[in-house]
């Protein structure tokens, strides 16, 4: 009798690394089809004018350039509408395909070329002379994301004292290995529109592109390839998606778009770029009684596909850990003319982490007891769950679903030693070494609905097939859902085949985003599974001459419970004339919420102010680790991410809002050199009571604290409680502050 | 970020190819080497040369020689060159020490020393050799041979003393005395950037004193140059933390510190006391 072997916990490889290792990876720039024209942008130089006229003469007397695109030539294609977090008053600020007779930042698409090869279509771009009236910046205020509970002017009345501090966080984003490309074409046969190089939330996409070019949703569909990372910003719908679809109809020809760098960088979303003025109301002891936050949000340029997606998630994330018992925020979202701004890992959070836990070192020092005391005494007790915030976003309520924060705080100081760390740094700082530690506590959201539905096959050859509707961006999608599957039915993980981001294969599907996948595809895939495993029993039942219930699947083969003769899963399948397949859906109203601690300890060069992270541990509670050293791959990307925030990354712009990050030159992020050796404690105190296998998402927890970790370890660094109130912490702003200029 | 057209030359000799620079050089002709610096700049189309002259296929231009009181480096050695010594001089440990701070290792193995002078980036590290150890660049023309002294080549940032149909050929160190001390350090945000300031020192003790010092600083002006005042600071001294930081506060002080939007002349001051003394913190080892 086959052995009955669990996949589920354990670190099994990756079933999506063959191609990629092997060169066979199939990234939107390797797809390629016969007679395709390639499109250029041209792209706005000013951050704010009026268009006076685009002269396409030069570029189009350019043997081998077909066609170039103006506003006029897309006026009928409707602007880009809000996949999330729709509040009154955006609309008027959506993104339409080509600018229609206003440019509103650097980047922003003016015209595009479409040309036989790539470099023939960029020198035709150059020949495309635009004149542009330039007007004075200006700042919009679309729109207030309001939240509050309790009574919060009572809060402050009867406060002990009241902590006031002021906080931005710098804008920086997702910077994906592979830029956004998309390759379009249109089968006249079949009359299908097909868009290749999709991620992240292909039917959503399909559905959109469909709505704007006036097209039958089942006559477009989208093909997602391998994606070289995600991260929030890749595989929204953006303009250039659009355009190539419009372009392929028009022109009857296969149409492709690869993104380069420098585009990318002042093309792609934006992220962050919030500041804060948040005040805390205490009683004697350091308890919060209230938080009140007013906070300015720079959307850019535009309302893209989040509409108000990222203050609403750093407005409703902002209490965190802690009980608060009133609380207020007022989210302000500003258009400026910059490049337009969308979700990035840990969106919201990064910054409303980064304030709240500012916010609780300059309680600690405010009430005089240590930054870890003031945690403690405010946590949400184990007892206090499920825990009802009392806010609301995307469209849920908040409950927190189970925890015990004091315990992995626990853990996590213990894993960093941190009372010996203490010592160590005090002793070096009495030696004139600038050396400090800091923590950081955070609740992630995960698991978001409303629904996934999966479809599960057994193939002739006895491969089993899973058909989802979510998207893979590399963060291995295909084994963690192979793995659910391969326990629940009783086969080997690597019989199985996931198909994910094909808008063809199934009619709905929700995509990659909000640590969402392993969560509400791993229970579609678990219940789907639970059906398949039954239907299968029964149908062997008669063919074994028992009943289904004395049979079982083992290794892919059905047994009796007692041994004797069994048949295999393919033999079944051959036999069942119907085929052997089931499919079940996962409904979920509410989402999930890991929470982790972050420890680090920093060294400050004094002469210079560089940093450099000597200490690194990460302390996450995800509930159920399918794959735990995927776990710590999301863990340590996120955690490489949340640096960069933290001291490298930033998107500059100059007083005219010309972009100064636009080359990996000036927009730095770290490498292996300035990202340290990390501890990682993968916890599972607490499985979510939402979800049989208690499974809550792992995406984010990486980046989400460690603005204000590095921040906080700053802060002790230089015996300045308070002293970093701006990410990221360049040398040249940590001399200034060292040298109070 | 595809470049614009171009053609690309190969001649097989060095008086064919000044031959062609001569023609083509009107035309926004431009010499190849390693192109870690030109490629990037053509990709994204700040530079359009009509024409490249590439001078990878001509013979012995990746040769190094010493004559004993020279070391001679051609057009076409890369900085990986360097990453063993290559004269048994204090040169040669100097020259391996700075190349292990040019970038990252693949751009090392095709870069070239040459190409970082013709390019004069301000804060090239090879350029900051150059000019505190007062190389001698040579110039090649369909003219014939100039030497250029390195205190009169750097003319701004990637500005030369480069006629435009003059193909840099070779650079030529000096040796230096067996007992020569030398320093390095820079500051960059990264491991592999630019460097924001980088200083170079070199002296001799002649009874336990310092003597010959060059100091020389990179990054923070325009091009690199030696800094007088910090070289006073120590000829006469003993080395130690004293004289080190006199020099390094002569040296801030010195320098015309370049700004931008995002570095203050200020911390760039601040930058190079930091470098200086920690070159000379090295050079004391």
């Amino acid at each position: 009798m086959p052995e009955k072997q669990k996949f589920i916990g354990r670190s099994v490889p990756r079933l999506e690394d063959r191609p990629l290792l092997t060169g066979q990876g199939r990234f939107a720039a390797d797809v390629s089809f016969p007679g395709q024209w390639h499109m250029r942008v041209v792209r706005s130089p000013v951050a704010h004018g009026n268009i006076i006229s685009v002269d396409a003469a030069a570029a189009l007397a350019l043997p081998g350039v077909h066609a170039v695109w103006t506003y006029k030539d897309v006026a009928h294609i409707p602007r880009i509408g809000f996949r999330l977090t729709r509040i009154e008053g955006l609309t008027p600020y959506q993104q339409p395909v080509l600018a229609d007779g206003v440019v509103r930042y650097v980047g922003e698409p003016v015209a595009v070329v479409f040309a036989d090869d790539p470099y023939l279509a960029e020198d035709a771009a150059d020949l495309v002379a635009l004149d542009i009236a330039p007007l004075a910046l200006a700042v919009t205020e679309p729109g207030v994301v309001r939240k509050a509970y309790g009574d919060i002017e009572a809060a402050f009345r009867d406060a002990h004292a009241v902590v006031k501090v002021e906080l931005a966080v710098g804008r920086h984003s997702g910077v994906p290995m592979e830029t956004r490309g998309a390759v379009a074409r249109y089968d006249e046969a079949r009359d299908v529109l097909e868009m290749h190089g999709a991620a992240k939330v292909p039917h959503w996409n399909r559905d959109q592109i469909a709505k704007m070019l006036g097209r039958d949703i089942n006559s477009v569909q989208l093909y997602e390839g391998h994606v070289g990372g995600g991260f929030g910003i890749r595989g929204e719908l953006y303009p250039e998606d659009v355009l190539v679809c419009a372009a392929a109809l028009k022109f009857k020809r296969p149409i492709k778009w690869i993104e380069d760098r420098r585009e990318h960088l002042i093309s792609a979303n934006h992220s962050r770029d919030q500041v804060h003025r948040v005040r805390a109301a205490i009683d004697a002891q350091g308890r919060i009684l209230g938080i009140d936050d007013e906070f300015f949000h720079d959307n850019g340029a535009y309302m893209r596909t989040h509409a108000a997606t990222v203050p609403d998630l750093a407005a409703a994330m902002l209490p965190g850990p802690y009980r608060v018992p009133a609380y207020r925020a007022a989210g302000h979202i500003r258009l400026t003319h910059k490049t337009p701004a969308g979700t990035y890992r840990a969106p919201g959070r990064y910054e409303s982490t980064f304030v709240r836990e500012r916010l609780m070192d300059a309680i600690a020092a405010k009430v005089g007891i240590d930054t870890v005391e003031v945690r403690r005494r405010n946590l949400i007790g184990k007892s206090a769950m499920p825990y009802n915030l009392g806010l609301e976003t995307l469209g849920t309520h908040i409950v927190y679903d189970s925890g015990d924060y004091a315990l992995l705080l626990d853990k996590a100081l213990q894993a960093a030693g941190w009372h010996k760390l203490q010592a160590e740094l005090k002793m070096r700082r009495a030696k004139g070494e600038k050396v400090g530690g800091g923590v950081g506590m955070f609740v992630e959201k995960s698991g978001l609905g409303p629904f996934d539905t999966v479809r599960i096959d057994v193939k002739r050859d006895g491969r089993v097939e899973v058909v989802t509707g979510v998207a893979s961006i590399g963060q291995g999608v295909e084994t963690v859902i192979a793995q659910i599957c391969a326990d629940t039915l009783g086969v080997d993980y690597q019989d199985i085949n996931v198909v994910h981001g094909q808008t063809d294969r199934i009619a709905k599907g929700m995509g990659a985003f909000a640590s969402r996948v392993t969560v509400m595809c791993g229970e579609a895939t678990r219940l789907a599974a639970v059906k398949l495993r039954e239907k299968a029993l029964q149908a062997a039942a008669p063919l074994m001459q028992t009943n289904a219930g004395a049979l079982d699947i083992v290794g892919g083969e059905i047994v009796r419970s007692g041994g004797g003769p069994s048949m295999t899963l393919a033999a079944l399948a051959q036999q069942v004339s119907e085929g052997l397949s089931a499919e079940d859906t996962f409904e979920a109203a509410h989402m999930v919420y890991p929470y982790g601690v972050h420890v680090a300890a920093v060294k400050i060069d004094a002469e210079t102010g560089g940093v450099t992270i000597e200490r690194y541990v990460i302390a996450y509670d995800i509930g159920k680790a399918v794959n735990p050293k995927l776990v710590e791959g999301q863990i340590a990307g996120g955690l490489a991410q949340g640096i960069g925030g933290a001291l490298f990354e930033e998107f500059a712009y100059d007083e005219s809002g010309e972009p100064l990050s636009v080359t990996f030159a000036d927009y730095l992020m770290p490498t292996a050199r300035e990202v340290p050796d990390i501890s990682v404690l993968i916890s599972e105190d607490a499985p979510s009571p939402l979800n049989p296998l208690g499974l809550k998402g792992a995406g984010e927890g990486g980046a989400n604290p460690v603005g204000a970790v590095i921040a906080s370890a700053i802060d002790d660094a230089l015996q300045r409680p308070g002293a970093v109130t701006r990410l990221p912490v360049t040398p040249q702003r940590l001399k200034a502050l060292m040298a109070g200029r | 970020m595809k470049p614009a057209p171009f053609i690309r030359h190969v001649p097989k000799t060095l008086d064919e190819a000044v031959k062609i620079l001569a023609q083509v050089a009107p035309q926004d002709g431009r010499v190849l080497a390693g192109g870690q610096s030109l490629v990037p700049i053509m990709a994204f189309r700040l530079a359009k040369p009509a024409h490249l002259v590439d001078i990878n296929e001509i013979d012995g231009l990746d040769r190094i020689a010493s004559d004993g009181t020279t070391l001679s480096i051609g057009a076409c050695v890369r900085h990986g060159a360097f990453h063993k010594s290559v004269v048994g001089n204090p040169l040669g440990a100097l020259l391996t020490f700075v190349a292990r701070h040019i970038a990252h290792y693949p751009i090392r193995m095709r870069g070239t020393f040459c190409g970082s002078l013709a390019h004069a980036d301000p804060s090239s590290e090879w350029c900051l050799t150059a000019a505190t150890l007062d190389a001698t660049i040579v110039a090649r023309s369909t003219r014939g041979e100039r030497p250029i002294p390195a205190r009169e080549f750097f003319a701004g940032i990637m500005s030369t003393a480069l006629a435009e149909d003059e193909l840099l050929a070779e650079v030529r160190l000096p040796l230096l005395s067996p007992d020569t001390k030398f320093g390095f350090n820079e500051f960059s945000r990264r491991a592999g950037d630019f460097a924001m300031s980088a200083a170079l020192v070199t002296y001799r003790l002649q009874g336990g004193k310092i003597a010959e010092a060059r100091v020389g600083v990179g990054g923070a002006e325009p091009f690199p140059r030696r800094i007088a005042q910090a070289e006073a600071a120590l000829n006469g001294q003993p080395p130690g933390d004293k004289a080190f930081r006199a020099a390094a506060e002569a040296a801030a002080n010195a320098v015309e510190a370049m700004e931008d939007h995002q570095t203050s002349a200020e911390y760039r001051r601040d930058l190079v006391r930091a470098v200086v003394r920690r070159a000379l913190e090295h050079s004391n080892r």
